[in-house]
């Protein structure tokens, strides 16, 4: 009713949306603006990232010292961890939901959410997102997931424990261990509403790139981070229903005596009537969103480090059209590998040789993009700003993880690598510590767009290091753990002879992680102290040519006061020769240039081309300078 | 100056009045309250004792980070008071950090190799295994010269191309040379690497069986949490089971209808004869578990209701390993790699490797699982059961190996 007439009112100008009266409520809780609800996704991120951390804390703790007492456990954990001594029910609990926050709400809905809410529509010049109701349900909802997941803390039978990967019948047959009744229910519960929130926010924002760039931005002006996004929500909206289809599934196994993943099953001499379903039906189900998840993770990563690279070298990113087609590539290798993590489950092996040809394939562009890093980096003009750092870092750990995933692509050398440490050490690198390198990456660079004040940059640079240094020696030596033959998800390594060997490694690694965790107090500090009082920030701190920077600091509902602008170039001409500033953004004319414009500009438009050539003609000095 | 009025802050000062003050007297109070509890209970002073240290030790760290930054930062508006260029050129530390963190990396990288690269397992224990430890160390060689290539050319130019105010960075937006050979050379080496490893494991799971050397049978059945082996008996195959017939006394429902289950022999151990190739046949009762023998590169999932085979040949009896391995209490096991509950981390049997004639010796002494109980269950006659004569165990043989195919099938 009234928004038909509200509609009527803002048609003769859309710039002034806020001029309607804003309410605590309506701005920072229900909020529609995707600026707000950009932040809303990350401070939830942040905090569920810490929460996650400090449950590996927990369980790192128990490998490291698996015979010592730690009273003050008792007194936060109470009977989980009786005596002081974690129990192996409650170990693979906090395993388990690590895992689950970790990759789910952190590293897809914390960073997905965070930078796709707030750069897409500031990147394409557009003044909100092409649904903002449903962009505020899609937080809402992936608030509501977070909530019921950690409320599984608070029950009898405690979290789900199956790992994150809830294989069944584990996790279906309620006797097989405390974790699969309610915990596992609640677990099921707030995935259907997290993959409600991504799939709401990947409709989102496929129709906002689709639909609303501004004039002049197309497809081939859009910087990498938009790319980057818009594949990632590509890959989610037809991953994510499958997982939905599962879980579905697994609900009636769970509550209503279906048999889709069960089969033959005797819990000690009590037979279960369950007949003719597969646990490797599950798999298959759960690996086709999982095997995309992990790009829907690592590529945001990608595409903001992209961006970050290149602003911070002062050079144009090398080969952005190999960098978009081997993103596109890896979008659609990605739906044809899942079956490498069932090499060994007892799927037919004659898959496993196809699946291991389609893996490995997806190595090329990955290595392109590496390369292309490199190149970006190469004779470049560095500035070393935090966000630089950890896009740096981000390269050294995709590197240092994407080659262990050579290992464990090949069939042959997963027999003897699978559920081993070598695994743990390749996913926390390749996935685990490049994403969240990316997101810190994104976080110190667009701060000042997201709060209009700056962040500390030394804590930024002390944060960086200490981080980089103990994620290195946390997982490095894991990966010896693996070839070595000791398994993951192991509540204690005193049972076996030859893996006592490695109880001084654990101890170590064990200190490593506590400073990585505490190195993080220096980033929620300056996180929340720069909020309020950091230093405001310019216009364009990093002089960048993105459009997100000739957006006002200080924040209005429809981005841009007056008529957006419109966009004359690609995104990165840094240090372009013939130009004075060593960027040109986005915004500026090639009749603004002349003196740095190049043939290649033109895209064979024969009349400008005429124009610069008579321009050339006219200004025979300029034209040698440059 | 500033520095100085961090110090003489009031705030400061009261807050580290209040921290100290907190901290004594809850130990204080938490050794009264120890000297006053009944003896049984635990002393928990120590413990609180030694959290509020580690936790003024965190907040001293902090407090000296924060006295850094602030010398930092005297020192740098300083310098610009006094018109001088700026104090620390930060682009010139990361650049040197990173050179730093190369070298140091770099040789942190050779350590692990040499000093935890010596702890890993010992060379294969089986035929294939031996290939899987030649395709890894190719893929391992290949990967490391990538890994170091490409880190010192990523921190590399990191400590070359420092920012400079002189210079302006070079305008290269792309070179499709370049990044042709970039995108080809890796799909070679990549098509080497798929084309070996399909082939291994081909090799592995693509078996053709050798009239001449049958494969010894033997199967293994996961359970929370624990293995139970059975051995096929004098007629080389395991009979069926059906986990309908679960019972107390038959816990793995093995059916005794099938004259093939009648002589199954249970063991405590996995014992193997060197040389002889081995049909693993994987089943589990409950929940999935995985079958894992590192030192033979064996490794498969039990699944309910499915079973799994995976055929090797041990090539290195225990007695030979425990030379190699100059550790005379060598074993090798088996043990559950995929997550099944809480007592995951210790499902393991061990494995013994030995001459073909200590082999006929031990499994002579094992036990049937048929005894007199069962034989009752199944109105079977209480008395041995008869030898079988050998052509009548052949063609069950040739019988048998049909049915485990179709098995593999489902």
């Amino acid at each position: 009713m009234s928004t038909i007439a509200l509609h009527d009112e803002h048609n003769h100008d859309h710039a002034d949306h806020g001029h309607h009266k804003e309410t605590l409520i309506s701005k920072y809780i229900f909020s529609m603006d995707h600026k707000m609800i950009a932040k809303q996704f990350l401070i939830t991120g942040i905090i569920m990232a810490v929460i996650a951390m400090g449950l590996s804390i927990l369980f790192r703790i128990q490998l490291a010292w698996p015979d010592q007492n730690f009273p003050f456990l008792e007194t936060f954990l109470g009977k989980w961890a009786e005596g002081g001594r974690i129990k192996p029910d409650f170990y693979l609990a906090l395993v388990t939901i690590h895992g689950t926050i970790m990759v789910f709400f952190v590293l897809t809905a914390g960073l997905s959410g965070t930078f796709s809410n707030l750069l897409i529509p500031l990147q394409i010049g557009a003044r909100d997102m092409a649904s903002p109701f449903l962009n505020m349900l899609s937080y809402w909802f992936f608030f509501m997931a977070c909530v019921i997941m950690m409320s599984s803390f608070f029950i009898q039978t405690g979290p789900a424990s199956g790992g994150w990967t809830v294989y069944p019948p584990l996790s279906v047959v309620a006797k097989a261990m405390p974790g699969s009744g309610l915990g596992m229910t609640l677990w099921l519960i707030s995935m259907v509403l997290f993959v409600a929130s991504s799939l709401m926010g990947g409709i989102n924002y496929v129709s906002t790139i689709l639909n609303m760039r501004t004039k002049g931005m197309d497809l081939w002006k859009m910087p990498l981070t938009i790319w980057a996004f818009f594949l990632t929500a590509i890959l989610g909206i037809l991953s994510f229903p499958v997982l939905v289809a599962g879980v579905v599934l697994m609900v009636f196994d769970r509550s209503f005596g279906t048999s889709f993943y069960l089969s033959d099953i005797v819990m000690g001499t009590d037979i279960l009537p369950n007949e003719g379903g597969s646990p490797i039906l599950w798999q298959h189900l759960f690996w086709f969103l999982g095997h995309p998840e992990v790009y829907i993770v690592i590529m945001p990563a990608l595409g903001i480090s992209s961006e970050v690279i290149s602003v911070n070298s002062r050079k144009p990113i090398f080969g952005y059209h190999a960098m978009v087609y081997s993103l596109i590539g890896i979008t659609v290798l990605s739906f044809i590998v899942w079956g490498h993590h069932m090499f060994v489950t007892g799927m037919n092996p004659l898959l496993g040789g196809v699946f291991m040809i389609t893996t490995l394939i997806i190595a090329v562009p990955s290595a392109v993009k590496t390369f292309n890093y490199l190149a970006t980096l190469w004779r470049g003009n560095i500035r070393f700003t935090p966000a630089m750092l950890f896009a740096i870092g981000l390269v050294s750990f995709f590197i240092s993880g994407g080659l262990t995933g050579i290992f464990l692509g090949n069939a042959s050398l997963d027999i003897n690598l699978h559920d081993t440490y070598f695994v743990v050490a390749h996913f926390h690198l390749v996935m685990g510590s490049a994403a969240i390198f990316g997101m810190l990456a994104g976080v110190y660079h667009w701060f000042p767009k997201m709060f209009g004040r700056m962040m500390n940059a030394k804590l930024g640079y002390l944060h960086f290091w200490l981080t980089f240094i103990a994620a290195y020696l946390v997982f490095f030596p894991l990966h010896f753990l693996g070839l070595d033959g000791v398994p993951r998800r192991y509540y204690a390594f005193t049972e076996f002879e030859f893996m006592k060997k490695w109880l001084t490694v654990n101890v170590f690694v064990t200190w490593a992680a506590i400073m990585a965790a505490l190195a993080q107090v220096a980033f929620l500090f300056n996180f929340f102290y720069s909020i309020f009082k950091g230093k405001v920030s310019p216009q364009n701190p990093w002089e960048s040519n993105t459009l997100e920077w000739t957006a006002p600091v200080e924040h209005l509902h429809g981005n841009w006061p007056g008529e957006i602008p419109t966009v004359y170039r690609w995104p990165y001409d840094y240090s372009k020769p013939g130009h004075d500033a060593d960027f040109i953004p986005q915004t500026v004319p090639f009749s603004q240039t002349m003196s740095s414009n190049l043939p290649h500009d033109f895209e064979g438009n024969a009349e400008a081309e005429k124009i610069q050539q008579d321009w050339e003609l006219a200004n025979p000095v300029a034209e040698s300078k440059g | 100056m500033s520095l100085r009025k961090f110090i003489t802050n009031k705030t400061t000062a009261a807050l580290a009045v209040l921290i100290t003050v907190f901290a004594n007297t809850s130990v204080f109070a938490q050794d009264a309250a120890a000297g006053a509890a009944a003896a049984p209970k635990v002393d928990m002073g120590e413990v609180y004792k030694s959290v509020i240290f580690y936790i003024l030790v965190f907040l001293a760290v902090c407090l000296f980070i924060a006295i850094i930054g602030k010398a930092i930062k005297v020192y740098e508006l300083s310098r610009e008071a006094q018109g001088k260029p700026v104090g620390i050129n930060w682009n010139r530390v990361h650049a040197s950090l990173f050179a730093l963190f190369l070298v140091i990396g770099l040789y942190g990288v050779y350590w692990e190799y040499t000093v935890h690269g010596a702890m890993l397992l010992p060379d294969a224990a089986s035929e294939h295994g031996k290939k899987i430890d030649e395709m890894f160390n190719l893929t391992l060689i290949i990967t490391t010269i990538v890994f170091v290539v490409t880190h010192i050319l990523l921190f590399g130019f990191s400590y070359i191309y420092k920012y400079s105010a002189k210079r302006k960075a070079y305008y290269y937006p792309h070179n499709n040379t370049i990044e042709k050979i970039w995108t080809i050379v890796p799909a070679l080496v990549l098509t080497v690497l798929v084309l070996m490893g399909f082939l291994t494991w081909r090799s592995i799971f693509f078996k053709v069986e050798d009239p001449n050397n049958k494969p010894l049978q033997i199967e293994v059945t996961s359970e929370q949490f624990k293995w139970s082996i059975r051995y096929p008996g004098a007629d080389g195959i395991v009979g069926n089971k059906n986990y309908k017939l679960t019972t107390a006394t038959n816990t793995l429902g093995i059916d005794f209808k099938d004259i093939n289950s009648r002589d199954d022999e249970m063991a405590d151990e996995m014992v193997l004869p060197v040389g002889k190739p081995v049909k693993l046949i994987l089943t589990s009762k409950d929940v999935i578990h995985s079958f894992y023998m590192p030192h033979f590169r064996v490794q498969l999932n039990t699944v309910p209701g499915m079973r799994t085979i995976f055929e090797f040949t041990p090539t290195k009896t225990t007695a030979e390993m425990q030379q190699e391995t100059n550790d005379p209490n060598f074993k090798y096991l088996f043990l559950c790699a995929k997550i099944c509950g809480a007592g995951h981390y210790n499902m393991q049997k061990v494995v013994r490797v030995v001459s073909e004639a200590e082999y006929k010796t031990w499994i002579a002494e094992q036990k049937t699982y048929l005894n007199d109980d069962l034989r009752k269950q199944f109105n079977l006659p209480v008395a041995p059961a008869p030898v079988k004569s050998v052509a009548d165990s052949a063609a069950k043989d040739s019988a048998a190996v049909k049915t485990n195919q179709m098995a593999l099938n489902k």
